[in-house]
């Protein structure tokens, strides 16, 4: 369990357990949780870089506005707040850089 | 040919849904749009597909609004998002089926609000996330955000977040409230005037109060701070306005930094076509002229809820029935006696929440004082890493409004498109020219509303499907 991480909270039912990619890490998460969330919860909060200064961004909104939480999906720029969990889902952080 | 309606609703909140609830009773065909999967906006955010929570009283109004959306002859685009709203009005959706276009005589923009946070260094620090965001991961997630939080900020959201995070077992460092005891029992008079909603509030005091969290009233977040996400928090006190004071900081271990300095509404669409707007502080900035009934200044526009004014969840659904009701009346759906008798309740109900809604939008409204204590070397537009020193350049430099500004500094040019950043950055600007907040303007509204994918505009076609016209005769 990583230090700094979001906490699911006890008690009610979850979506099915699946595994998503995330860079080259497998990373437990729920079907149907929020991307955004569910990297969160496994302790993976810097997901890019700020074009100019290339200072480190997370989620901040969660709410599709503040465009902080890009990552790249299927090759193409998703807000993670926005994307719902589904088994097998490969994602990759840090999209502005050089992969 | 783009599928034709009698009424177009943006925005599946409170608002938008007993908007479109009111107008497809009276036999309007309406279509009603949303980029989230299902209804509820923020306030009654469904909770995640396979999550099943002990729901809250917002969770299952919510519940309750989902089940009238399904069973009513509204036809739905969930999931989907509004990129282009032209006059007429033509729709512009991007989704999961590629583009669509729709077309109404009229349009309901009901588009709620999003989270205003006024900058302080760190703030772009990941593990520093809204108080909105707190709530959207707790009650659609089913998740606490860190663990050992610091909650920052003003008005109810702060007490709402914090009485979350306790019964969720989670454990706060700190609050840190802008307002004193004196500014909250200010409110009693007017916040007595909806027993329901102030026993709400009291509720959740009194959990806060239990759990003996240390809560620092008039302190402000000085700076967050760590190597690549939040580790320490650091909170001064604040004066009565909001200004940074003289006396002792207070250093606090934390994971997470939860902060919100009240709601800014996202009037995109009346913006975007160019109908009236005024600048109301309480009502959280540039909010479009709208009258009772929610018609702007444009024939066939109307605007709704939180994205029309700040004025919360209860008066947005009365605001909403007004302007379904209304839009029913305008397309001659029912008759007059039909509209005064529908209008006549909610009309009322509406009036009798204002006390409540304004003293609540009042512990919200940006404190011009705070934003003139933001630090020179604060970033104010994240996306683009713009500080206040050089918004403050830029009006040194000859930058009158907000639109010069951006175009001097590139402050309000990035990808959330000001929304982040714009009324902060314009209180700065006026400060800076000493000139009346309203002087400076507003962002000017342009299509794309939202950053779209190519790949959602294109969607996904055969070969057979690009249609080939018939070679002329010779």
């Amino acid at each position: 369990m990583p230090e700094h991480a979001a906490v699911r909270i006890r008690g009610g039912q979850r979506g099915a357990r699946v595994t998503i990619r995330v860079d080259l890490q497998r990373v437990e998460a729920h079907e149907g949780e929020m991307l955004a969330a569910a990297l969160m919860a496994a302790g993976i909060y810097r997901l890019r870089r700020s074009p100019n200064a290339g200072t480190a961004r997370g989620a901040f909104c969660l709410m599709g506005v503040c465009q902080e939480c890009l990552v790249r999906i299927g090759g193409e720029l998703r807000q993670s707040c926005m994307v719902p969990v589904v088994a097998g889902l490969e994602v990759a952080t840090m999209p502005g850089e050089a992969q | 040919m783009s599928p034709a309606f009698d009424l177009i609703v943006i925005g599946a909140g409170p608002a938008g849904c007993r908007a479109a609830l009111a107008a497809s009773r009276h036999g309007v065909s309406v279509l009603l749009i949303d980029e989230a999967a299902a209804a509820g906006g923020q306030v009654h955010r469904a909770p995640a597909g396979g999550l099943v929570l002990k729901l809250d009283e917002d969770g299952a109004k919510g519940d309750e609004l989902r089940r009238r959306i399904a069973q009513s002859a509204i036809t739905l685009r969930f999931g989907c998002r509004v990129w282009s709203v032209a006059s007429g009005f033509r729709v512009d959706v991007a989704g999961h089926g590629g583009h669509e276009a729709f077309t109404a005589p009229r349009l309901i923009a009901a588009t709620g609000a999003y989270e205003r946070v006024v900058p302080f260094p760190g703030w772009t620090l990941p593990g520093v996330i809204g108080l909105a965001a707190a709530t959207i991961l707790i009650k659609s997630q089913g998740m606490l955000p860190g663990r050992r939080i610091v909650l920052a900020g003003c008005g109810p959201l702060l007490l709402l977040v914090a009485s979350k995070v306790l019964a969720a077992g989670g454990e706060i460092a700190a609050i840190a409230d802008l307002s004193g005891p004196a500014d909250w029992l200010a409110t009693l008079p007017r916040v007595l005037r909806r027993p329901g909603l102030a026993m709400r509030g009291a509720g959740w005091a009194v959990t806060i109060g239990r759990a003996r969290v240390p809560v620092h009233f008039r302190h402000g977040v000085r700076a967050a701070t760590g190597p690549d996400r939040v580790e320490r928090v650091e909170i001064g006190p604040v004066d009565r306005s909001g200004a940074p004071a003289a006396g002792n900081t207070i250093s606090l271990a934390a994971d997470t930094l939860a902060v919100g300095h009240g709601l800014v509404p996202g009037a995109e669409i009346p913006r975007l076509l160019r109908a009236d707007m005024i600048f109301d502080r309480r009502r959280g900035g540039w909010v479009p002229q709208v009258d009772e009934l929610g018609r702007t200044s444009l024939p066939g526009l109307y605007a709704v809820g939180d994205g029309a004014g700040i004025e919360g969840a209860e008066p947005a659904l009365l605001a909403g029935e007004l302007a379904g009701l209304t839009a029913a009346r305008d397309a001659g759906r029912i008759s007059a006696a039909t509209y005064e008798h529908e209008v006549a309740k909610p009309s009322r109900g509406r009036a009798s929440y204002a006390p409540f809604a304004d003293a609540m939008a009042d512990l919200m409204a940006l404190r011009p004082e705070q934003v003139a204590g933001i630090p020179a070397e604060a970033v104010v537009c994240r996306c683009e890493d713009v500080t206040r020193a050089e918004i403050e350049n830029a009006a040194a430099a000859g930058a009158r409004d907000v639109n010069q500004m951006k175009h001097f500094t590139r402050c309000g040019m990035g990808p959330c498109q000001g929304r982040m950043c714009g009324d902060v950055a314009a209180e700065l600007l006026a400060q800076s020219r000493k000139v009346p907040r309203h002087a400076v303007g507003y962002w000017t509204g342009r299509p794309p509303l939202r950053p779209v994918p190519l790949a959602d505009l294109v969607g996904s076609f055969d070969y057979a499907d690009i249609p080939i016209p018939t070679p002329a005769p010779l």
